[in-house]
Parts: structure tokens; C-alpha cells; sequence
């Protein structure tokens, strides 16, 4: 093979390359996730947007994601790493998050603590002394474990329905609301495993929540 | 339990006819869409000057991929450090630091998409969609192609011929990756993943504080990090924020997506080694008027070759999965003993929806199949049960990722003949072809390259202050951490003990080079493999012959694995998870 003829092939290889990376980000990078949002927007809108939840016709969360509720007449999800990227504003306009550290911005995680860490026991610790002091009729081996330990995405919209009877005795007397209404409530929002087999059994919080500040009167109309 | 029997069983029945079309298009034959994908091909091949019928040796191939490859890392690069324009930019992300944007190119274009950024802060959609989006396809289809080649030169059905790299890169994209994604794409907004170009959302809640919602094409990245097997989420806690796997469904569909295409691979190996054998086989019996043996049903589906692979693959993934979700089963004994019950299993970093056994199964099939999408957070599982998912990265052929997986097997199953030949005196075959020097020695090379680079690099992690300052977890689970990281970045997994704060540039620049060479050097060499030995003749098969077919042959594949991983592996998974488990449980 001479000089010119092994010159010719790697232009010509160079080539093939190029134009076929140019066309193929085309095709992948631009035209399908393009492509794949306009059908969404006609065939699912709401999913595509976010599945937004609203009060009074305001945007007051998501449905899939979980929020850091402090009320005592509210139901308590699972402890989150980002606060559930849930924060105050106050007037200078620095944002802070319910347990007095400053809001970092959007994220999700968890505090990767491993099993063997102690830092992660002194946290359990720490949540299931406040969450005795918020339920006192609770026993300590009583709780779930899904309560206390941190979701791994910080966001989790759900706790099991035994995570959520758990807390119906001091929710009834902080909301005024009867046991029985609580239990429906709780029963409205619990979803089974998908065809009796798979996944779990789980309460939505926010779900539940909405009811609640409904059923108090708090808001009016709510869709989802 | 019944859930994990189930949704294997499902597999198992998709898997067949999906690896019927893969096969289809890897050997060129006829499929119902053609009529449309040849003409949509045919227009790209014709802009590229791509001549699809001239075939390549294999370095030719090899050359192709490393120089398609380096022009797309080039490209990428480019946009990552300049991403801060505002072009598809609503939420106002800076431009990426260069040894951040150096780790995150060759991740993403070496199917690691190990990310030591955050996707919520570190990425604009415009990079989301031209680099993340772009590079989880033709990392993808890189790989596949790789794959096919390889089986071409095994199956030899010619001397010198492995295909055209830029049609295999082409058809693999087009007729499988975009219409799977595409309808992928759309179950997964039915689900709730979000998919839009909108600005993130805050919305005040009901108690009076705000909530920022995250927003972005995300049903369309995530489609495809599972069908690629690639594993990079849009947001930092990947497939376990609820924006990215909403419920059980999309957790299934995930979990399908990723599975399919690499078991596809076994089955596309079993039939082209067939077709190649039945070629043989009739040349000869036109000769000598013997007429062919007909085969039984797995074999037919299979592949007989494919058979024996697939079901080695699948005893070390049950076994594996068996102890991840025993172990998760079993709970955290440091929070039994301050009083919280753990008879749920160990729920910290996993997700009520998914449950521990939905955690467990994902976690060990992301790691087997090396995608690198969690559903939980690999950091919080218990140490044995995370310790299955890095041994399976270490093993780095439990079905595998995208054609590398079945690639690295054959490494193990050529291995094996030649232990077994060693054995009773013979000289090893492997699909009918002699095992000889050449092709040992740079079996060897390629099986030592990986636990090379996993250790070597632990090694000088743990030994440097720059390596340690990443670590965030004390006592023994600090190393398991680093030998996780390396073990990811080696088997170009990307998943990660997430602790470890490793976007530094000392992590950054040591997990770039070993994703790098441990995609490409495996990859160069099992080519020269099947190069090797496609140019010899087909033996005959002869009663000495060891037969790879069968099920004892799985089953000594299985310990020939294992042998290999305990003789490398086995004193730093007993200093880092075994050591661990010992002081919990103690």
C-alpha cells in the first residue's frame, strides 16, 4: 500500500466519523427527545408536566413527591437528607429549611450513612425521641422501620400503612377530626401491590394531607 | 419472594423472541420493519460515504470504533464547558470544570456514566439532551457493534470479514435502540416521569413554605439509560427519586429494559455460532450422505452454545440475587439494638414503594447487567447485601452490559477448556476451533486487565490523602467505599457508593483513566481473539472432545468464575463488606 492510497483511507475514515456522529446527535441528542415530548403532551399532559397538585386552583405540590410537613395536624412522612428540597423564605429573602440550616437549592439523595455508622444511629435516635414526644401513646418498639430511616431519595412520597395508623391517635387530637374519618382518610389513600404481587403497600402523605387540611376546612377545592 | 420468582419467569418469556430480532439484525437477515428502516438507513450510509456491504478485518473495526468514539468524546466535551449558554438553559446551569467535564465525557462515552456531578445543578437540558442523551445511544451501539464483530469472528463463517463498523453503529441505533426508547419513553410518562423543556417549578405548599419541583426531558434520558444499559440519572439520586421511577410499574418496565438487550446478546451468540456450525456441518454431510441431527427446543431457541453461556449467567445471578435480598431481609442490627423493630429488613436508602425485595432485585441486576441506575442507595444496603453488587461488577460477565458481558464470558469459557483440557491431556477447542498459545495469552492479558486496575487503584487511593479525603464513612466501610468506586469505574458500571465525595480532581482523573482503559483495552483485545481465531480451520469433534454445551459445562464455568474472582478479589472484600458484616453481626 503506498503513501497516498493509506492518506486517502483515514480522510475517508475521518469522514464516515464525522458525518455519522453529526447525524446520529441529531437523530438522539435532539429529534427523539423532541419528538418523544410532543407525543406526551398530547397523550398524557398532566404526567408530562409534573403531575401537579392543586388547592384553590394553586400549585401546591406533586403528586409522586414527598414534602416535609411540620403541622402537628399533618401526617409525618420519612426523614429526608434534602428536607424534601422543602423551605421558609424570610424577608431579607434567604431561604432556610425547617430545621434552621440554610436551603442549598434542588437536590436529592440521602445521607449515604452505612450500616455500621454511628452517625446514623445517633440520627434514628434523635427522630424516635421527637416522634415519642409527638405520639406519646406510641411504644418505642412499635414504630416502623420505614419512618425512621431516610429515604434514598430524599423524596419519597410514601410510608407504610402501618407508618400511617401509627400516628392516627395524635393526629385526631391536634386536627379535631374524628379517628374514623382519619382511617378513611388514610384507607383513601393507600394503594395495594400492583396485581395483588408486585411492590408493597403504600400511604401517599401528601395525599393524605390534602384530605386532612380539607376535611378541616383549611382549603377548598383540590385536584390532582 | 413470589414478586422476584415472577418477574424472573417474565423475563425469560421476553426474552426469546427479542433476542430473535437482534439476531435478525446483527446477521443482516430480514425483519418485518425493514421497508422503512432501509430507506431511513440508506440516507444516512449515503451522507456518510458509508459503503455498508464492505466488510472490515478486525483492526479496520477496531480503528473505526476508537476513531468514532474520539470524535464524539471531542464534540461532547466541547458542549459540557459550554454549556452556560442560554440555549435550552432555563434553569441557568454554569459551564462544567474541566476535570469534572474530562471524568464526565469518558464516562458517558465509555457506557460508565459514573457521575460525579449532580444532575439537578451540574447539567443544562441543552447537555442533558446532546451529550447525556446522545452519547447513552452510541455508547450503546459501540458496544453492541464491538459485541457482533466479536461473534462474527467466533461463529467464522469467513476468514477475515468482521462486518462494517459504521453499519452495525447505524442499524443498532435506528432499528433497535430509537423505536424501543421511543415507546419505552412514552409507558414511562404514562407513569408519571416527566418529559418537558419548562423551567423547575416552586410551588407553596400547604403549610406555607415553598418546594422547588424538579423539570426536564427526563422520560426520554431515562428510557434510554436502562435500554443501553448506561445508568446515568438526570437527577442525583437516579432511579429512585420518584421524578424518574414513579411506581412499581416503571420500576418494571426499567428493570425490563435493562435486562433485555444483554440477555438478546447470548441468544444472538447461540444462533450465529449455530448458523456458522450448521454451515460446516452440511458442507460435510453433502460429502459423506450423513444427514444433520435435529435439535431439541432450548437449543433451537438458545442456541446450543448460547444455552450453556445463558445458563451460567443465570446461576451466578440467582445466587447472587439470593444473598443481596437475604441480607437485606435481615435488617440493621445497630438499629435493633437501640430499639427500632427491623423486622421490615433494613429500610434506610431504599424506598416504600419498591420494598426490600424490588430493592434487592434491582441492585443486583444493575450491577450484573452493568447499567448503574439504583433504585436505593448502594451506600446504606448492609454489607453483604453490598457486596453483591460489587462482586458482580468484579466478575464483570453476569450477562454484562451492552455485548461486553458476553464478550468477557467467552474469555471465562475459553479459559475453562483450556483449565479442563489442561486437565486430561488434550489440546483445548472452542467452538470447534483450536485453542492455541496466541489466543491463551491474550485471554490472560484481558482477564487480568480488570482486577489490575480495580486493585492497583484502590491501592494507591487509600495510600494517598488526596484518595482518602473522599471518603465519608468510617471504619472498614471507608474501604469498601474506594474498592466500590474502582470496581464501578473498571467494569464501567457507574454506580456508586454516592458517600464517597468524589468529585475531586484526584477522583476525577484516576476513575476517568480506568474507565477508559477498562472499556477499550478488553475491547481491542477480544477482537484480536476472534481474529485469531477465526483465521484457523474447524476440527473435527472427536470423543475427547470436550463438549461446551451441555450443562456440566455451565456448571465448571460457574466455578472457574468464582475460582478466578476468590483468588483476586477475595482478601479486599474480607478487609472492606466481610469485615464489616463481622463487627455489625458480632
Amino acid at each position: 500500500m503506498n503513501e497516498t492510497t493509506t492518506k486517502n483511507a483515514f480522510f475517508h475514515g475521518l469522514r464516515q466519523s464525522l458525518v455519522i456522529t453529526f447525524l446520529l446527535l441529531l437523530l438522539c441528542g435532539f429529534v427523539f427527545p423532541i419528538l418523544l415530548s410532543g407525543i406526551s403532551a398530547v397523550l398524557f399532559p398532566s404526567q408530562a408536566g409534573g403531575s401537579l397538585v392543586y388547592a384553590d386552583g394553586r400549585a401546591v405540590g406533586a403528586a409522586n413527591i414527598g414534602q416535609d410537613f411540620t403541622e402537628p395536624y399533618f401526617m409525618k412522612g420519612r426523614p429526608s437528607a434534602y428536607n424534601y428540597n422543602t423551605y421558609y423564605e424570610d424577608e431579607q429573602g434567604s431561604r432556610y429549611c425547617s430545621d434552621g440550616s440554610e436551603f442549598a437549592g434542588l437536590g436529592s439523595g440521602s445521607n449515604n450513612y452505612a450500616p455500621s455508622n454511628p452517625a446514623l444511629t445517633e440520627r434514628v435516635e434523635a427522630d424516635i425521641q421527637a416522634f415519642l414526644e409527638a405520639n406519646p401513646d406510641v411504644k418505642r418498639e412499635d414504630i416502623p422501620a420505614d419512618l425512621m430511616t431516610a429515604s434514598g431519595s430524599g423524596l419519597d412520597p410514601h410510608i407504610t400503612p402501618a407508618s400511617a395508623r401509627i400516628q392516627i391517635p395524635a393526629l385526631a387530637a391536634a386536627s379535631g377530626l374524628s379517628q374514623e374519618q382519619l382511617e378513611q382518610i388514610v384507607a383513601d389513600n393507600t394503594k395495594g401491590k400492583l396485581l395483588g404481587i408486585f411492590g408493597e403497600e403504600t400511604v401517599n402523605v401528601l395525599g393524605v394531607n390534602l384530605d386532612i387540611a380539607q376535611a378541616m376546612g383549611l382549603v377548598g377545592d383540590v385536584s390532582r | 419472594m413470589l414478586q422476584l420468582v415472577l418477574t424472573l419467569i417474565i423475563y425469560l418469556i421476553l426474552v426469546i423472541p427479542v433476542g430473535r430480532y437482534l439476531y435478525h439484525i446483527a446477521a443482516g437477515k430480514h425483519t418485518f420493519a425493514d421497508p422503512v428502516f432501509d430507506r431511513a438507513d440508506g440516507l444516512i450510509y449515503k451522507l456518510g460515504g458509508v459503503e455498508p456491504r464492505k466488510g472490515m478485518n478486525w483492526k479496520q473495526y477496531v480503528l473505526a470504533l476508537l476513531g468514532t468514539n474520539a470524535v464524539m468524546m471531542a464534540i461532547g466535551y466541547i458542549i459540557l464547558r459550554l454549556q452556560s449558554i442560554p440555549l435550552l438553559n432555563p434553569n441557568g446551569i454554569q459551564g462544567m470544570e474541566p476535570t469534572l467535564a474530562f471524568n464526565t465525557i469518558i464516562s458517558f462515552m465509555t457506557n460508565t456514566n459514573l457521575q460525579h456531578y449532580s444532575g439537578e445543578s451540574g447539567l443544562s437540558y441543552l447537555s442533558q439532551m446532546l451529550v447525556i442523551i446522545f452519547m447513552m445511544f452510541v455508547s450503546a451501539a459501540s458496544g453492541y457493534a464491538a459485541c457482533v464483530a466479536f461473534i462474527r469472528g467466533l461463529a467464522g463463517k469467513t476468514k477475515d470479514n468482521v462486518g462494517n463498523f459504521f453499519a452495525d453503529l447505524v442499524r443498532i441505533t435506528t432499528r433497535v435502540l430509537l423505536p424501543f426508547s421511543l415507546a419505552g419513553g412514552l409507558l414511562l410518562v404514562w407513569q408519571g416521569v416527566p418529559q418537558n423543556f419548562s423551567q423547575n417549578v416552586v410551588v407553596q405548599t400547604l403549610e406555607g413554605t415553598y418546594q422547588v419541583l424538579a423539570m426536564g426531558p427526563v422520560a426520554a434520558l431515562e428510557i434510554i439509560k436502562h435500554l443501553g444499559t448506561n445508568g446515568g440519572g438526570f437527577f442525583g439520586a437516579n432511579s429512585a427519586t420518584p421524578m424518574e421511577n414513579p411506581t412499581i410499574l416503571s420500576n418494571l418496565i426499567e428493570l425490563y429494559s435493562m435486562m433485555l438487550l444483554p440477555g438478546a446478546c447470548v441468544i444472538t451468540f447461540g444462533k450465529m455460532v449455530a448458523d456458522g456450525r450448521r454451515q460446516h456441518q452440511q458442507s460435510k454431510a453433502a460429502e459423506s450422505g450423513v444427514s444433520v441431527q435435529r435439535e431439541g427446543i432450548t437449543a433451537r431457541l438458545l442456541g446450543k452454545e448460547g444455552r450453556s453461556i445463558f445458563l451460567a449467567m443465570g446461576i451466578l445471578f440467582v445466587i447472587g440475587l439470593s444473598l443481596c435480598y437475604w441480607a437485606e431481609l435481615q435488617g440493621n442490627p445497630a438499629l435493633a439494638a437501640i430499639g427500632l423493630d427491623q423486622s421490615a429488613g433494613s429500610m434506610e436508602g431504599k424506598e416504600v414503594r419498591f420494598g426490600i425485595a424490588q430493592s434487592a432485585l434491582f441492585t443486583t441486576v444493575t450491577t450484573s447487567f452493568t447499567t448503574g441506575t439504583v433504585n436505593n442507595m448502594h451506600d446504606t444496603l448492609t454489607p453483604l447485601g453490598g457486596m453483591v453488587p460489587m462482586l458482580h461488577m468484579m466478575l464483570n460477565c453476569v450477562f454484562g452490559g451492552k455485548g461486553v458481558g458476553l464478550m468477557n464470558m467467552i474469555l471465562y469459557a475459553i479459559l475453562a477448556v483450556f483449565i479442563c483440557g489442561l486437565m486430561v491431556g488434550r489440546t483445548p477447542e472452542y467452538l470447534g476451533k483450536k485453542i492455541e498459545g496466541r489466543e491463551m495469552k491474550l485471554t490472560a492479558l484481558a482477564i487480568i486487565i480488570h482486577p489490575l486496575l480495580i486493585l492497583a487503584f484502590s491501592a494507591l487511593a487509600v495510600s494517598t490523602a488526596a484518595g482518602q479525603a473522599g471518603i465519608t464513612n468510617p471504619g472498614f466501610h471507608g474501604l469498601s467505599q474506594v474498592l466500590y468506586e474502582y470496581a464501578s469505574s473498571a467494569a464501567n458500571n457507574g454506580s456508586g457508593f454516592e458517600g464517597l465525595a468524589d468529585n475531586s480532581c484526584f477522583w476525577n482523573i484516576t476513575t476517568g483513566i480506568v474507565m477508559f482503559l477498562g472499556r477499550y483495552l478488553p475491547i481491542v483485545i477480544q477482537l484480536a481473539i476472534a481474529g485469531s481465531l477465526m483465521k484457523k480451520n474447524y476440527i473435527n469433534e472427536s470423543a475427547g472432545t470436550l463438549r461446551t454445551s451441555t450443562v456440566s459445562f455451565a456448571v465448571i464455568l460457574v466455578f472457574v468464575v468464582y475460582i478466578f474472582a476468590a483468588l483476586t478479589f477475595f482478601p479486599a472484600l474480607a478487609l472492606g463488606p466481610i469485615a464489616e458484616h463481622l463487627t455489625l453481626w458480632g
